[in-house]
């Protein structure tokens, strides 16, 4: 590092302009990070905290809409419950709706329709869980959007009506929308547009849209036996959400952006210390005939550009953190998480060092003959 | 004296398209401690690849090296550049310093290469930088030094790791007479004082007579000349 760290501080308005924009990298790195967490967690969080280690779909249900499209025949939940290392499995119905509350505020929801004496009913942080019909437990997102417990929230066009019990512990949604969780007759009524006072055809409440399967501790279940069974199509949770709407699409988009910053990064670092090690040629070669080994001009360049890397995407991270931190207090979806993004940052840094890397191994093909006057 | 450098029979050829070019055609040099050699001739005749095989920078077609018992010719190059770190010191033109060190740091910089094998270990850069007459100026870099300081760093910088033998290519090319005067005399002072085997290859005929032995390269062929 003798000369590296000479080197970063004689040249230091040159390094500071690579720094800057390593860091301006690592800047939109985190918000990128910011913004997809935040996006899967508006898309998903309710999945994430469902208790259940898989979800049983309809048999060849397309795997990209199963939330949407799936409809299983509630007789699979008992198949479902006899199959080995289950310990539990209930009928979960799910479905999107437009509503409105007494207070005149327009909403979307997420409709799961649990059985209340399942597994699968949440409990509630304020208020208390679904206990019966016509009540509705909703995420504190909800309230957060003005959604108070005791209001009431009409369902459009069918008209049903709901009251507002509780709100749960946690951010609860489903593809952007606030999660409030129904008893599983409602659910299965609102799922069929029954409106009140109509008759409903006796099929409706046999209809769901999966099975929450939850596995024994420790224990794997055999889903394709089970799938066989009971004629149904599994997915783990995790990867229930790619069935969720638009996430799949949403995440492969962010992951694109950053596989591209991470690229850029790389080059944009690789081709700074080709021109630097371009330009120190001569020093080089004077280097090399003074007896500076191989190994001792790459540890050095390379610790030159660890430290630069390291220095301004700290930087960066941190201008990072702090516009994130601000963001996190509007409406946009943005969550930082630490370990996003301290992996994000690590793998710039291989990235940018890996650039350097291949830009520096020119110090190895500089021959110290050209220190001497008369070959140059 | 002891002969510390050793050049014998040593040829050097190039190839250059269809042809073969002879750099160095059958030389034979020995240089004792403390004597200093200054090769003169015309540009292409040979004298900068005198220095590159006596400095183990490249190996010669034909013949032998030698730096006190160790044969060039038989080093790998990871030998040589052992070698060079630690047996030979080479003064560059004016302009081969390190552009982001200080004086001193340009002093500090062969040591940090590996460890010293010297029995005396590595000179202080304090002390030499002062035996130059530029301890005033320690904090400063080349683009703050003239031609004339920025020869005297580099003459202390190649001694700094006791080498026995002292590769000088052209250390006057870029100064004015009367300082050329001073480097060359500090040269031979500093190559006698430390017992350094010095070959100095120059156009400046007025720099010759603090040579011990001057010598003509002609066609890759060396000649003796009268200092």
């Amino acid at each position: 590092m003798f000369l590296a760290l000479r080197e970063l501080s004689f040249a230091r308005s040159r390094f500071v302009l690579m720094g800057a924009v390593v860091a301006l990298i690592a800047v939109l790195m985190v918000l990128l990070s910011g913004l997809s967490a935040g996006l899967v967690n508006d898309g998903v969080s309710g999945l994430k905290r469902l208790p259940v280690t898989s979800l049983a779909f309809q048999h060849d249900v397309s795997k990209d809409a199963a939330f949407t499209r799936s409809v299983v025949e509630d007789t699979a939940v008992a198949t479902w419950a006899g199959q080995p290392h289950v310990a539990a499995a209930a009928p979960l119905g799910v479905s999107l709706a437009n509503a409105r509350t007494s207070r005149g505020l327009e909403i979307d929801f997420a409709i799961f329709g649990v059985e209340p004496s399942s597994f699968l009913n949440p409990r509630a942080a304020e208020g208390h869980g679904v206990t019966g019909p016509a009540q509705i437990a909703i995420s504190p997102t909800a309230v957060d959007a003005g959604v108070r417990i005791g209001d009431t929230v009409t369902l459009e066009p069918s008209g049903t009506t709901l009251k507002v019990v509780g709100a749960l512990a946690d951010q609860n949604t489903f593809g952007h929308v606030d999660i409030g969780y129904v008893d599983l007759r409602t659910w299965q009524e609102i799922h069929a547009g029954v409106r009140p006072g109509d008759p409903v055809p006796d099929r409706v409440y046999h209809e769901i849209t999966a099975v929450g399967v939850r596995a024994a501790d420790g224990a794997s279940v055999d889903l394709t036996a089970g799938d066989h069974a009971a004629g149904t199509t599994s997915m783990t949770l995790h990867a229930s959400f790619g069935a969720s709407p638009g996430y799949a699409a949403e995440t492969a988009t962010l992951q694109l952006i950053q596989a591209f910053l991470y690229a850029i990064s790389a080059l944009v670092v690789g081709a700074f210390f080709t021109v630097l090690t371009i330009q120190r040629r001569t020093e080089i070669a004077v280097l090399r005939a003074m007896g500076a080994s191989t190994a001792y001009l790459l540890r050095d360049s390379l610790l030159q550009s660890l430290f630069l890397l390291t220095a301004s995407s700290a930087t960066g991270v941190a201008l990072g953190v702090a516009a994130g931190a601000a963001l996190e207090s509007t409406p946009m979806p943005f969550a930082l998480e630490t370990t996003p993004i301290v992996g994000a940052t690590l793998l710039l840094i291989v990235l940018g060092v890996a650039g350097a890397s291949v830009a520096v191994v020119r110090i190895t093909r500089v021959d110290p003959l050209t220190a001497l006057g008369g070959s140059r | 004296m002891t002969t510390v450098l050793s050049l014998s029979e040593v040829t050097v050829e190039h190839r250059d398209g269809e042809e073969t070019l002879t750099a160095l055609d059958d030389v034979s040099l020995d240089v004792a401690a403390g004597e200093i050699v200054a090769i003169v001739g015309a540009s292409g005749s040979g004298k900068s690849t005198l220095l590159a095989v006596a400095g183990a920078l490249t190996t010669p077609t034909s013949g032998t090296v030698h730096i006190g018992d160790i044969d060039l010719s038989a080093c790998t190059p990871r030998q040589r550049t052992a070698i060079r770190c630690e047996r030979v010191g080479f003064v560059f033109q004016s302009d081969n310093l390190i552009p982001a060190l200080t004086a001193l740091d340009q002093l500090r910089l062969p040591l940090t290469f590996g460890r010293a094998t010297h029995p005396d270990g590595p000179r202080d850069p304090a002390e030499m930088l002062a035996s130059v007459g530029m301890e005033h100026k320690a904090g400063r870099r080349p683009h703050q030094l003239s031609g004339g300081e920025r020869q005297r760093i580099g003459i202390a910088r190649a001694l700094m790791t006791r080498p026995r033998v002292l590769l000088v290519d052209e250390p006057t090319a870029a100064l004015d007479r009367e300082r050329s005067q001073e480097v060359v005399a500090l040269l031979a002072r500093e190559a006698q004082a430390h017992g350094v085997a010095a070959v100095m290859v120059t156009h400046d005929h007025d720099v010759l007579h603090h040579c011990d032995r001057v010598l003509t390269m002609i066609d890759g062929r060396l000649a003796p000349t009268s200092a």
